[in-house]
């Protein structure tokens, strides 16, 4: 385990962010063209919802990304908290911005697929109320952390408050199910078979999967920002700027 | 606690200015929307709900502000009785001097909406179940933005989203009564919503006052 521990130190986890980054991105660009070919080319036309069925591969990548961008937030909430870990609030603050962004496209999407399939861009739905309180989350959560000027205050509260919010992902993920909801129910999951074609399904998750590496990629290029700012002066990033540059 | 009540019984305007503002937002609605009976009669609960939680709002504030301003917070997390038992005392003193009397107006502004006599009783438990939530959450707030600026706002913007499923669910109670249909699983989530609060929110008050301080 030891050698986990040491990446928990900024002075580590800067140079191999910085590493990681271009690859993270890069994978994400190559998945997001495989994705995007199979599902606007190779994938067939939806007998029941037509072309406009094809919204799918960026509407539901997104919302299983602003869920799950939330609840891994609210894990590094618990890491700061219990171990004190100044890196673990500095993941949490990097991810809060690309969470909110795949919340809103996920809110915009599900308008304009509404639209043509449901006929109106909103209906206030458990999923879309829920899934709207998610955006709040995050924006008060930016707007908290914004708040306070203490960083280590900040920390603590940004933690706490991601916490406290985490009990609105399962209200989101089970809405479909809890409430008898406009919103269609969940077309896969682990426990029975797809029902959707296979190559629906492929071209979702290779969306979905794209949308993993671009989260990575935006959070660890953030985190680093945000080292270089609150470590400014620190002995070991002026060495290591210094030797990258002179 | 005590002490909590004994100085909002001697300051007994701020009780005042929340009731009062509860019964004017409440009174501004047939005012906008026309008096007609039947819309009166289909939004009273929804308005009620929604006033009683943004009075509970205003007078959030006050519940650390004054203490945590002249220093006496901090006596309480040094003293020796343990600080979330103190967190949750303020916080019962926060609902005896707010949620309880919204609760003792309510049935007033319900007959001014036309609600019948049992919807007032569904009414009157569902914010009996919901209010204390209202300020146990509240509370966990109401510390996080102890003290920054431009907390009012910011409060607001963090508590109302987490408002919204008491809000869904204690109206739902009186629509589903004036449908006809059991209040059972209504209440039941709210009661459920007020256990998990009752036991989280002090420590997790606690907890948030503590960053305000160091």
């Amino acid at each position: 385990m030891s050698w986990l521990y040491r990446f928990a130190s900024p002075a580590t986890f800067y140079p191999l962010a910085g590493a990681l980054v271009p690859w993270f991105f890069g994978a994400a660009a190559a998945l997001a063209l495989v994705g995007l070919y199979i599902g606007l080319i190779a994938a067939p036309t939806d007998f029941q919802q037509g072309e406009a069925y094809r919204i799918i591969y960026i509407h539901v990548p997104a919302a299983w990304m602003s869920m799950f961008i939330y609840v891994v937030m609210a894990v590094y909430g618990v890491l700061f908290l219990s171990f004190n870990t100044r890196l673990s609030a500095m993941m949490m603050s990097a991810l809060a911005p690309t969470g909110a962004m795949f919340t809103f496209v996920a809110l915009w999407t599900g308008a304009l697929w509404g639209r043509p399939t449901w006929g109106a861009y909103w209906v206030w739905d458990a999923r879309l109320t829920s899934e709207l309180i998610l955006l709040f989350l995050y924006l008060g959560f930016m707007a908290l952390q914004a708040a306070i000027e203490d960083t280590r205050r900040a920390d603590k509260a940004g933690a706490l408050l991601a916490i406290v919010g985490v009990v609105n992902v399962p209200i989101i993920y089970f809405s479909v199910k809890w409430w008898n909801t406009l919103h269609q129910g969940a077309s896969v999951s682990l426990t029975a078979s797809p029902k959707m074609a296979k190559i629906m399904l492929t071209g979702m998750l290779i969306m979905a999967l794209g949308a993993w590496m671009y989260s990575i990629a935006t959070a660890l290029l953030r985190v680093r920002a945000i080292i270089l700012e609150r470590e400014a002066g620190a002995e070991w990033l002026s060495r290591h700027l210094n030797r990258k540059w002179v | 606690m005590r002490r909590d009540l004994r100085l909002s019984a001697r300051s007994t305007a701020e009780v005042l200015v929340v009731l009062g503002f509860f019964l004017i937002v409440t009174t501004l609605f047939p005012l906008s929307v026309g008096p007609e009976p039947r819309i009166l009669h289909r939004i009273g609960a929804g308005i009620i709900w929604v006033c009683a939680t943004l009075a509970c709002l205003l007078s959030l504030h006050r519940m650390f502000a004054l203490d945590f301003a002249d220093g006496s917070l901090e006596q309480m997390l040094f003293g020796n009785m343990p600080f979330p038992s103190i967190v949750a005392g303020k916080i019962g003193a926060h609902w005896l001097t707010t949620g309880c009397p919204l609760m003792v107006c309510a049935p007033l502004v319900g007959v001014q909406f036309g609600l019948s006599t049992s919807e007032i009783g569904v009414l009157l438990a569902s914010l009996a179940l919901g209010t204390p939530v209202l300020s146990l959450i509240g509370a966990i707030m109401a510390a996080l933005t102890l003290g920054l600026r431009g907390g009012g706002a910011l409060l607001a913007l963090l508590l109302l989203p987490l408002y919204i499923p008491l809000l869904v669910f204690g109206v739902g109670a009186v629509d589903a009564h004036a449908a006809g249909l059991g209040v059972e699983g209504h209440l039941s989530v709210l009661g459920a919503e007020l256990l998990l609060a009752a036991v989280g929110a002090p420590l997790a008050t606690a907890a948030a006052a503590r960053t305000a301080i160091d």
